[in-house]
């Protein structure tokens, strides 16, 4: 039986945890508030340039743009959205087992670019290629951020070294559920046009072809962008569920510790007055 | 009859109104809206916004992007737009300083020239803005 002291130094040693798992599921909890306005703010960004890629498509041949064309039997790169930081419950793990599943559905012609520490780490021991690694967005991405990501898928697309680029990422479907999704990026495939004004009647300025090559590479960041907001997104809530729990756990340990510690307590008074108490009988 | 007015960085919503006129720097020239305008894409440089409302105006610092014209609504997709009064001068003052740096030493190349060369545009255009502002408003007070 554990003696009073060590259980005493092992509720210390709880609450301390419980403390800190505390203190860190309100962090990711305001963290959570501003990542999902942040989301919310940059979708009308989004939903307008598919709109004017819609349009664009409904005047132009689009499928000769090189961004547009298949290249068929060309290999596959996913971009593979993760966490910096653990401590957030099964997010990662999630994300890193559809990538694999990805992967064995097509061995050898994957290759993978990582956003995120922890999905480098996963896929590297995984021995799973990966030929960039960019990390540090941080709490708060900013467009500008994720520009030279976008750049290094673009012009790999362009020069015809894959053939597809998929963006792999948690989505955040509620504080509850962040699902894993595979969402196609390259080739572009514009949106039927069917929202607002047809494309027929705009004039555009100084021509279709110059607007659609300004808009592209601005479209997939964009896409890129919404995906790591809605990574940051994902990692608070998760984060905040997953030490909510600790949290409780904690305090369900704290209470079943409480309670050994007193019966112990309460045996030792117990031991000690049946000693007096046989003590004073033999003097007597 | 006004004209429904936004503004949307890839970052953020930066302004919803309903106005009577927009001036735009198109990269063709300037582009004055009103409403009931042909539909109409085009792309933009980086200049000034300016917004009309009733006796009022607000100017805009905007660099790169698009807009999109309709007849009852006009929607401007802005790499960056900052209101002049919110334009912090030291700041692209420093970032003009920046942008020159890079430019002078030379190491820049290729993407990273375009980078660097529009940054110093971006920088010099914010300026400009925010001077004009500041003289609009002491001759305003003088006044």
């Amino acid at each position: 039986m554990p003696s009073q002291r060590d259980l005493r130094r092992r509720i210390g040693a709880v609450r301390n945890t419980r403390q800190i798992t505390r203190a860190m599921q309100f962090v990711a909890a305001s963290k959570l508030k501003r990542a999902q306005e942040a989301d919310l703010a940059a979708r009308p960004y989004d939903e307008i340039m598919d709109e004017v890629l819609a349009d664009l498509a409904a005047v132009l041949d689009v499928e000769d743009h090189p961004l547009f064309a298949r290249h068929d039997g060309g290999d596959r790169l996913l971009v593979v959205m993760t966490t910096d930081r653990g401590l957030c419950g099964p997010l990662n793990t999630n994300v890193v087992r559809t990538v694999l599943r990805e992967v064995l559905d097509d061995p050898g012609r994957v290759s993978t670019v990582t956003a995120g520490r922890k999905g480098r780490d996963a896929l590297r021991r995984a021995r799973v290629p990966i030929v960039a690694h960019f990390a540090g967005f941080g709490d708060r991405p900013s467009f500008g951020d994720v520009i030279p990501l976008a750049r290094l898928v673009t012009d790999d697309f362009l020069a015809g070294r894959y053939g597809q680029v998929d963006l792999i990422y948690p989505r955040f479907v509620s504080t509850l559920v962040q699902r894993p999704v595979v969402e196609p990026v390259l080739p572009i495939q514009p949106a039927a046009d069917t929202q607002g004004i047809p494309g027929r009647q705009f004039i555009f300025e100084p021509d279709p072809a110059t607007v659609l090559a300004r808009l592209l590479p601005r479209y997939v960041a964009t896409s890129i962008f919404q995906a790591v907001l809605e990574t940051t997104a994902s990692e608070m809530s998760s984060k905040m569920v997953a030490m909510k729990n600790a949290t409780e756990n904690a305090e369900e340990l704290i209470d079943e510790l409480t309670l050994s510690y007193n019966k112990v307590r309460q045996a030792n008074i117990t031991r000690e007055m049946i000693e007096i108490a046989s003590g004073s009988r033999t003097r007597a | 009859m006004p004209i429904r007015l936004e503004i949307v960085t890839p970052e953020r919503l930066v302004y919803r109104d309903d106005v009577d006129g927009v001036q735009l720097p198109g990269s063709e020239g300037e582009l004055g809206v009103l409403p009931r305008h042909a539909p109409l894409i085009s792309t933009l440089g980086m200049g000034e916004l300016r917004v009309r409302k009733g006796d009022l105006e607000d100017v805009f610092a905007v660099i790169g992007g698009f807009v999109q014209v309709r007849p009852d609504k006009v929607i401007v997709l802005a790499e960056t737009a900052d209101l002049a009064s919110d334009i912090d001068l030291e700041k692209a003052h420093e970032a003009r300083l920046d942008a020159e740096r890079a430019l002078e030493i030379g190491l820049v190349e290729g993407a990273d020239l375009a980078t660097a060369r529009a940054a110093l545009q971006a920088a010099l255009v914010r300026m400009r803005i925010a001077e004009r502002r500041q003289r609009r408003e002491g001759a305003r007070r003088r006044a």
